[in-house]
């Protein structure tokens, strides 16, 4: 039997993805974001969360999707990992489930379009509900970025 | 009693008191002369003593009391200052300090000082008064408790205040209160006798001010006179009647004695301007005193300035600024949770101006105003002045010219310039290693710089100055300079260049080499510097704060170390300008004017865009293109705003939409995420909320 884990749900068109809950420091809805020239194409810009200047990804852009107009639903979701601060935009974000460990499948080749390596698995929720787990520091893996960047140069 | 609660208070004002103290000294060794720095000194040592008594470090205290006699001597212009006495009290305060640590330590502040202790005594005897003022001294001692009096000078009005009252019958006292040596709240009980003198008549003048007084600035004893209908007599019986008090001494004065008292005063006011009561016969043996006896008015008044300047520069030296010590997170909350707040002001005053309700408008205006001053305070908080790393230099850099016998003048510029705390902590170490450094190997022995034609005392230079987004601190002496067939021959012994590099290497390259790890270019090892670890750790330390550090030399003129500093979460001086919809802040450091241009005035040569600016011809580049801004393009515009930016130097025109203005902006940076981006050196949030983005002058200047 594997642990229990909190998971935050937020969705980018149709697919739902998870995020442990204890990476997660707060969602916001969205606010003005002020751009930041030369930089990634899915860096949006920066926010100010409470006096503390933090980029903002939009989540489509990275994973290669197609851009679409913000909604009421548009959440920025600010996660910390190895000691960054970065918000992820995403179409909308409401649930907080639990899931058992066992529950996650390693992660088939593609899904969705995304590189597998950013990944963690596929964790079945109910009969029909497939969450896929985001593997944070594969998204923010800044080498790898650079790579992209080159490739499409 | 306890005294744990004391301790961290009895530390930080002794650490005070030696700053003090050493500072005092070093102006009084460049002004042997000037007797008013030795009552501060005096003063100081005398506050210290009594501290560490009341804490019980007796050998603290006992050595500040041996300083102290020397110092007694000294200002009693029975000894004159000399270089030796000089040496023996900075090696005094050096114990001192090094007690003070060990108490800071948990430690019990013993430490064997019967050496130094035994060499001050010898001062004291061997530079021991002469026969007549010795004397005068057993006499002073003798006639201490006497009637008369000279511890206040009298301006004119105040005697003839006194003298009138005289005639008008009231009694003139003046009265002399010593507390007891154990006394705690000196102020409290000072002010316990003020408060009962005044029920029955007036103080006309004390001695210390009554200022000083409520502040505890006084040794045990002060003195003043005083306007009353009662009895001398029954005066003193109720000041006995305060507790802590040891001693009083009501003396009633007529014309005369008031009279001879002003006389006596305005000559001796300078010596006893401290507690110690001296006796009357100084008139006699002191020169100032016949000029003084036709009318105490004039000399008075010289006197009196004379005994005032000290005293106000004492006041500053006793009185230090009160601190508390705040854990730097703290800060950071306070600042994060105070822009949060800025964001609901901007809406507050938005849903004021909307809702048209006069008391919320009221209401809301006097909150902008409240925030706006905390905002200031706030923003201050974080930031030191250098000053508080410099203030050690000068006692430093004294003793390592004693060390290595050289002349060396140490000159400080720009000692309130501000760093952020975590940088000021950090660049005490880096910056003494370059001092020594400057000291050792730049500045010459004497022999050395006379046949070189250079005055025999080399200097220092130590700067501090803000430019861009960064402090400068620079070190550059006077010295030898770095010479390059040295620092590459030691180079390659020590493995570190190959002969071919060497060859290849610009003289900055060279002198970079001297950051290199495991390079000492000095020939002998002395204890100064040149232990082969040094420059380079200072280098990584300084890196490691986001900083670097860059050598300039000219060999026979000197070197200047450059110390470049970021200035992470300050506070600057900004324009804030606007591209189209977006908002931009440079700092005020790196802007030199403002203009406006017309498009026939841009001109191309050699394919760059060129502008005439006073006499010469400066690049023009275009934000917008730059920072591909989506919704500007200058090239629609007839006429353009620019902004002349500086760097070094090299000057070049930036183009903008329009200028916001001018406001104080907190630099934060962008995040661990983003790479560093040209042309952007962090962000700040704008009194609306908004992130907007500083920008770097110096990367559009190659």
């Amino acid at each position: 039997m594997g642990e229990e884990i909190k998971v935050i749900v937020f969705r980018l068109g149709s697919e739902e993805y998870g995020i442990e809950v204890d990476k997660v420091q707060t969602i916001e809805r969205m606010m003005p974001i002020t751009r930041v020239p030369k930089t990634y194409s899915f860096v949006k810009g920066v926010i100010n969360l409470r006096g503390v200047v933090i980029p903002v990804i939009d989540l489509r852009g990275r994973f290669g999707l197609p851009e679409i107009e913000e909604t009421d639903q548009t959440r920025i979701i600010i996660v910390a990992v190895n000691e960054m601060q970065v918000g992820f935009i995403v179409d909308s974000a409401s649930d907080v489930i639990d899931i058992n460990s066992d529950q996650i499948d390693s992660p088939p080749e593609v899904v969705g379009g995304i590189k597998a390596k950013y990944l963690q698995g596929v964790a079945k929720v109910g009969e029909e509900r497939l969450l896929v787990m985001l593997n944070l520091s594969e998204v923010l893996n800044k080498s790898e970025i650079i790579q992209l960047e080159g490739l499409e140069e | 009693m306890d005294m744990n609660q004391y301790l961290t208070m009895f530390i930080d004002e002794s650490n005070d008191h030696l700053q003090s103290l050493n500072e005092n000294m070093l102006q009084l060794e460049s002004n042997p002369d000037d007797l008013g720095i030795v009552q501060i000194i005096f003063r100081s040592a005398h506050t210290l003593k009594g501290m560490a008594a009341t804490m019980g470090f007796e050998d603290l205290a006992s050595l500040t009391h041996q300083m102290e006699n020397v110092l007694d001597l000294v200002r009693n212009e029975k000894l004159k200052m000399q270089d030796f006495i000089f040496d023996t009290l900075f090696k005094s305060l050096d114990a001192l300090e090094s007690m003070v640590q060990d108490i800071m330590q948990g430690g019990e502040g013993k430490a064997d000082v019967s050496s130094i202790v035994a060499s001050l005594q010898a001062i004291v005897r061997g530079e021991g008064p002469a026969a007549a003022s010795a004397q005068a001294e057993v006499a002073a001692g003798a006639s201490g408790g006497s009637a008369v009096h000279a511890g206040i000078e009298l301006d004119e009005f105040q005697y003839s205040v006194l003298d009138q009252s005289i005639s008008e019958g009231h009694k003139v006292l003046y009265i002399q209160v010593t507390l007891r040596e154990d006394c705690q709240l000196k102020a409290v009980r000072a002010y316990m006798v003020f408060e009962l003198l005044e029920r029955s008549g007036e103080v006309v003048k004390s001695h210390p001010a009554v200022q000083e007084i409520e502040q505890g600035d006084f040794e045990r004893i002060f003195s003043l006179y005083y306007i009353t209908q009662k009895d001398a007599q029954d005066i003193e019986g109720q000041i006995q009647g305060v507790s802590e008090i040891e001693s009083v001494t009501v003396t009633a004065l007529d014309h005369e004695s008031l009279q001879q008292m002003a006389q006596a005063s305005a000559s001796v006011a300078e010596t006893a301007a401290t507690a110690a009561p001296t006796a009357a016969p100084a008139p006699s043996s002191t020169p100032s005193a016949p000029a003084a006896a036709p009318s105490s008015g004039k000399s008075g008044d010289t006197a009196a300035s004379a005994a005032k300047a000290p005293a106000r520069s004492g006041g500053a030296a006793a009185n230090p600024s009160r601190t508390i010590r705040v854990d730097i997170e703290r800060l950071d909350v306070l600042m994060n949770l105070f822009s949060e707040l800025l964001i609901d002001r901007v809406r507050l005053e938005q849903l004021a101006s909307e809702t048209n309700n006069q008391a919320l408008t009221d209401t809301v205006e006097h909150m902008s105003r409240v925030s706006s001053d905390l905002q200031n305070i706030v923003l201050k908080l974080r930031m030191v002045p250098v000053d508080t790393v410099f203030n050690r230099f000068p006692r430093m850099v004294r003793d390592l010219a004693k060390t290595l016998d050289k002349k060396i003048d140490l000159v400080i510029t720009g000692a309130d310039t501000e760093l952020d705390r975590t940088v000021i902590d950090e660049i005490g170490d880096p910056l003494v290693h370059l001092l020594r450094n400057s000291a050792d190997h730049g500045v010459e022995p004497v022999a050395d710089r006379i046949a070189a034609g250079k005055p025999e005392t080399g200097t220092v230079q130590l700067r501090a100055f803000h430019s861009g987004n960064n402090v400068f601190i620079e070190i550059e002496d006077d010295g030898r300079g770095i010479i390059r067939e040295k620092v590459l021959g030691n180079a390659l012994k020590k493995g570190i260049v190959t002969q071919a590099e060497a060859d290849a290497m610009s003289d900055e390259e060279v002198h970079q080499l001297l950051f290199a790890p495991g390079f000492s270019t000095a020939e002998k090892i002395s204890d100064v510097s040149g232990r082969g670890v040094g420059l380079d750790v200072v280098k990584s330390k300084i890196v490691s704060l986001g900083g670097n550090v860059t050598i300039y030399s000219t060999p026979g003129k000197g070197t200047n170390f450059s110390v470049q500093l970021p200035l992470t979460l300050s506070i600057i001086g900004a324009m804030l300008i606007k591209m189209g919809s977006e908002k931009y802040a440079i700092p005020l450091s790196s802007i030199v004017e403002t203009s406006a241009i017309k498009r026939n005035q841009i001109k191309n040569v050699h394919g760059s865009r060129m502008i005439h600016f006073r006499e010469s011809l400066i690049p023009i580049i275009s934000l917008s293109q730059v920072f591909e801004v989506p919704d500007f393009d200058e090239e629609q515009e007839e006429e353009t705003e620019i902004l002349i930016i500086r760097k070094g130097d090299r000057l070049a025109a930036l183009t903008v939409d329009d200028f916001i203005g001018q406001s104080e902006i907190v630099i934060k940076n962008l995040g661990k995420y983003l790479p560093a981006i040209q042309g952007v050196s962090g962000a700040t949030i704008l009194g609306d909320g908004q992130v907007a983005l500083i920008i770097d002058a110096n990367a559009f200047i190659k």
